[in-house]
């Protein structure tokens, strides 16, 4: 009971903050702020199937545009999208989509959870690291199918005008309860289950668990919040296009869940604020720089050298990264232990 | 599709397939013995092309450009085997994949920030890029040289494997390291030999593959490791000769079905995946492949 008071506050105040942040800080921190969020919904997410349930995938950024494509052509009027195919005119279907913001995030998660139980077919039916080629190969996939498809995505050139309905109050709260659901996953029988398949796959068998059903479920639930995720994006951009959705988004979400520990969900909100704070902050190795006079000239991509060094790093030398699979309340519980057993 | 024209694309479809197959080569022996899949196979390819690339500009031998590109691949996948997945051999499956995906992206930044992501044309000498023909038959040298090169260090390959007390320890290690260890074999030293194998294949495909579209990018390794990856699950993951077949069929396929159906030219790129969404719905052994927990060569 006293734990339920707890996080009822917890959340309460969480609520509070967001609604306080959205009215008072300027548009540039406000942007940040968004930034954060977003990747917060797509790394808890992605934690669940990676972490939690130890199948690694490569999935986000199909996921991400899956869920940015349906939500944006679901807000787009149809007038606008008109309009805006160059190329090709609309398919009829695209015409009709039209929805309110929320059902029109919602359907993008649909779709991507949709799209995860398809694919969840061929992969989970082997063991071993299928997942992660397959699902590799999906993100390449879902780029060819958007610039082949102009009459669905108006091919390379995107969409734009994408009603931004998204400000840091959608955004927050969506990832605040992305981070209640999570938690509540992970502490459920699913979860449980969930953790005993990636420690022996044998052993859950073994205990009745029906593996594919689990990982199964758990891409899934990860794919609905990783869409989500993505149409928060698009209302937030207001313009997508298929290169956006490149490796490099996985790739950003991979190191933040590393960072924080496979399979813990507090450690990896608390990454996401360091990754993509320190991400605005490296921008400067990205630039021309003067090292004792001499310039080095702009280099895009530094940043990515870095990043991928400390990838590498990371995996040789502190492999369970910031919080291990542990959720704060454990860690610090497990502190307070050892002190009062001294 | 008359005769002339489907017997070039048939040709055009050896050569593109013996491209995938020995890059293929390279996933398949890794996957064997260390159940891996190397991500950064591809981009040690990509290394081989772009030190190829700038050798034969600076000195103007294509044959030392093309050996000089080979030792690169090799120190690369060498030194990434003795740094990145050494030290986590007994480390979690998943600590493995994530430092190799660390490795690919590295290089492919690196190579960015170093040369820009621009692709750049390579030029190969005239004498590989001739243009033979006989009636309406048009045929580049390269696509010709392409497959009798490949064939010979298919054989070569094989030969080692089947015929040399290297070999013989390569194929152990596949059924079981520890045993392995404890005959007297040096299970790191022979780890190493199939790295520096398969890189150097992987940097002959990649030779090929700058000859044949004649350019190249920091990123030329991405698409073409899937596919070759997709060609060695096709064929049979830890099956050399299935790794061979499956990288021919999937270069058949991808010529034959833009040959036949143009307007499919844009989904060039995602025919392969779909042979790999096939293989492990119906036969997740692949084509050559016995068993995926215990696969051998």
């Amino acid at each position: 009971m006293r734990n339920a008071i707890i996080k009822l506050l917890l959340i309460i105040a969480a609520v509070l903050l967001i609604g306080w942040a959205n009215r008072h800080y300027d548009s540039y921190t406000l942007s940040i702020l968004n930034n954060i969020g977003i990747f917060a919904i797509l790394a808890l997410s992605y934690n669940l199937i990676n972490g939690v349930t130890g199948q690694f995938s490569l999935e986000p950024n199909g996921f991400v545009a899956i869920g940015a494509y349906f939500t944006a052509l679901f807000l787009l009027p149809a007038d606008a999208k008109t309009d805006m195919f160059a190329l090709v005119d609309p398919a009829p279907l695209v015409l009709s989509m039209h929805a309110g913001f929320i059902p029109a995030v919602i359907s993008g998660g649909i779709a991507a959870m949709f799209i995860a139980l398809l694919l969840s077919f061929p992969v989970f039916r082997v063991r071993g690291d299928y997942l992660a080629i397959v699902t590799l190969g999906f993100g390449f996939i879902i780029r060819i199918f958007a610039l082949n498809n102009p009459a669905y995505t108006n091919g390379a050139m995107g969409l734009n005008d994408i009603p931004s309905t998204a400000d840091f109050l959608w955004i927050g709260i969506t990832a605040l309860i992305t981070f209640v659901v999570m938690l509540h996953i992970v502490y459920s029988r699913y979860g449980r289950a969930m953790k005993a398949v990636r420690d022996d796959e044998d052993a859950a068998t073994a205990m009745g668990i029906n593996t594919f059903k689990i990982k199964t479920i758990a891409f899934m639930t990860s794919a609905f919040f990783e869409g989500v995720g993505g149409g928060l994006l698009a209302s937030f951009l207001t313009t997508i296009t298929p290169d956006q959705f490149s490796f490099l988004l996985t790739f950003q979400l991979l190191i933040i869940i590393v960072l924080g520990g496979l399979g813990s969900m507090s450690g990896t909100l608390l990454a996401t604020i360091l990754v993509m704070g320190s991400m605005e902050w490296l921008r400067f190795l990205d630039d021309d720089m003067v090292i004792f006079g001499w310039h080095t000239g702009a280099h895009p991509g530094m940043r990515m050298v870095v990043f991928s060094i400390l990838l590498i790093i990371m995996m040789l030398f502190a492999r369970k990264g910031l919080f291990g699979d542990k959720e704060l309340p454990e860690l610090l519980r497990e502190k307070f232990r050892k002190k009062g057993e001294q | 599709m008359d005769l002339s024209i489907f017997l070039q694309q048939l040709v055009n479809g050896t050569s593109l397939g013996s491209m995938y197959a020995l890059i293929a080569i390279g996933y398949t022996m890794v996957y064997g013995v260390l159940r891996l899949i190397n991500f950064a196979h591809g981009d040690i390819m990509m290394v081989g092309a772009f030190v190829t690339y700038f050798v034969y500009q600076t000195s103007g031998s294509f044959t030392l450009a093309v050996l000089a590109g080979i030792l690169a691949s090799v120190l690369v996948g060498v030194l990434t085997d003795k740094i990145a997945y050494k030290p986590l051999r007994d480390a979690p499956k998943i600590s493995l994949l994530i430092t190799a995906i660390g490795i690919s992206f590295f290089l492919e930044n690196l190579f960015n920030v170093l040369f820009g992501g621009v692709p750049r044309a390579f030029k190969a000498p005239e004498m590989l890029t001739k243009v033979l023909h006989w009636g309406s038959i048009y045929l580049p040298v390269t696509v010709i040289i392409i497959p009798i090169v490949t064939v010979t260090i298919l054989i070569a390959v094989l030969w080692v494997l089947y015929r040399t007390k290297y070999g013989m320890a390569i194929r152990a290690l596949a059924f079981d390291i520890p045993t392995v260890k404890l005959m007297g074999v040096n299970a790191d030293t022979i780890i190493a030999l199939v790295f520096a194998l398969g890189s150097a294949l992987a940097a002959v495909g990649g030779v090929f593959y700058a000859v044949s579209y004649p350019s190249i990018d920091p990123l030329m390794g991405v698409i073409v490791g899937l596919k070759a990856f997709a060609a060695a699950v096709l064929g049979g993951i830890g099956s050399v000769t299935g790794a061979v077949l499956g990288g021919f069929i999937l270069g058949f396929t991808e010529i034959m079905v833009v040959a036949v159906f143009p307007e499919l030219g844009g989904y060039k790129d995602a025919f392969a995946f779909f042979f790999l969404i096939l293989v492990l719905l119906f036969r997740p052994t692949g084509i050559m492949g016995e068993d995926l927990e215990r696969s051998r060569f």
